[in-house]
């Protein structure tokens, strides 16, 4: 096994990945350092990459016309940053700033996407992981949007 | 014959130091104007009446180990609350208690042990996390987790960060929202579970915070390993007699005064969910 392939087969998005599709992800991998206060994108932007967070810790954020950019989550080891690469038009729609020195991996979009359409067992396999990270983050917002520890509630 | 004391009459407590936490959220100390202050487990709440205002029930967020005072953190919501937030050193309220059921801290040696708050839920919880610091050893790894709505919302600050500088404890804060000078964590607090270092299967939870914060997190905590029967809740309802009389705090078959406020989460993750209760 490639020291890439490694690398992308122990992150916690591959938990369980079966090994013979590895080769398949890593082929469309990058390294990727990004410095504090670095950006891995910025909304409007297209979508041509995700990362798989190593180390380190990414904000993302949305800017209100006239105000100072609003974080709304942050995203360490382990996570992932980015999921518009699936739905087209496949644009960022939040920037993603490097709270601290990060080290990511990159998987080039339209690579997987070619290789998951292919190949239904891997797309499959990449909707299974992707699609709890999507409605856990849903959760997430639902908590946030009911701002239960906003006045008038305990 | 000894008379007994009437469960209802308040017994006048004195307002010693008062400390502002956030732009709505106060802490005070109420010491008796005579006699002891009686003792009370981490958990407990107590009836705070304003003269002439009303009663609210508040639990104590002090250390139970220190004599004299107890503590109450309160937020200024509501006609009492407010009125209990503004008053100042020297004011007299009444005061009825200690009631409820406590954390488990002692059935919890042993054991991990993993408080989640959220919001003003870090106050009634703080007694017990005094309690497990003070017998550190008798307990595994512990984990402090605590959300609240932005930086400046952080209760207890000063402790957090104290707490946080500990080896032997893990303290992970997040909050709703930041601006972009934030550097810790953004998101709710649930998510930090899975961060958390410790084994689930030897872990006690204790949760407090907004009902619909407790369900996110136990269902969190569920996931991660732990069993129901090891996850506790503090409840709150319309607390007014404060010793299961008068129903008003009914919670299906319990009353949260007496029942609760510390309730076990297997015992209430069916009912938290029936919108008529």
């Amino acid at each position: 096994m490639e020291g890439l392939e490694r690398i992308v087969l122990a992150h916690a998005f591959f938990a369980g990945f079966e090994e013979e599709l590895g080769p398949v992800v890593s082929g469309c991998a990058r390294n990727h350092r990004f410095n504090p206060g670095q950006y891995l994108a910025h909304e409007g932007d297209p979508a041509n990459e995700f990362f798989l967070i190593r180390h380190g810790k990414v904000a993302l954020e949305i800017l209100p016309p006239g105000q100072t950019p609003i974080v709304f989550s942050t995203e360490g080891e382990g996570d992932i940053v980015g999921t518009s690469w699936l739905v087209p038009p496949y644009r960022w729609r939040f920037d993603a700033r490097a709270v601290e020195l990060t080290r990511a991996i990159g998987i080039d979009a339209r690579c997987l996407r070619d290789k998951c359409e292919a190949d239904p067992r891997l797309g499959y396999e990449m909707m299974k992981r992707i699609v709890p990270i999507i409605v856990g983050r849903l959760d997430d917002t639902r908590m946030q949007i009911l701002d239960v520890y906003g006045k008038g509630r305990k | 014959m000894t008379e007994l004391a009437d469960p209802f009459v308040p017994v006048p407590y004195r307002v010693g130091r008062v400390r502002r936490e956030t732009h709505d959220i106060t802490t005070l100390e109420l010491a008796p104007v005579t006699g002891e202050r009686p003792d009370y487990q981490p958990g407990q709440f107590n009836m705070l009446y304003v003269f002439g205002i009303g009663e609210v029930a508040i639990s104590v967020s002090g250390d139970p180990a220190a004599s004299g005072s107890y503590v109450h953190t309160v937020r200024d919501v509501g006609v009492v609350s407010g009125a209990i937030a503004r008053l100042g050193a020297g004011a007299t309220l009444g005061l009825r208690g200690p009631y409820g059921t406590p954390w488990p801290v002692e059935a919890a040696e042993g054991n991990d042990v993993v408080f989640v708050a959220g919001g003003l839920g870090l106050a009634p919880l703080r007694p017990a996390i005094y309690h497990v610091l003070a017998r550190r050893e008798q307990y595994g790894r512990v984990v402090i987790l605590y959300g609240t709505r932005s930086p400046s919302d952080i209760l207890f600050r000063h402790e957090v960060e104290r707490w946080r500088r500990r080896l032997d404890l893990e303290v992970l804060v997040t909050v709703d929202r930041a601006d972009a000078d934030w550097r810790g964590d953004v998101g709710v607090v649930p998510r930090l579970i899975a961060r958390a270092g410790f084994d689930p299967h030897s872990s006690v939870g204790m949760v407090c915070g907004p009902e619909v914060m407790m369900r996110f997190t136990a269902n969190a905590l569920s996931a991660a390993g732990v069993g129901s029967e090891r996850i506790y809740l503090s409840m709150e309802r319309n607390m007014k007699c404060a010793i299961g009389l008068c129903g008003h705090c009914q919670f299906g078959p319990d009353f949260v005064c007496k029942d609760g406020p510390v309730m076990r989460y297997d015992r209430i993750a069916d009912i938290m969910t029936v919108r008529e209760i």
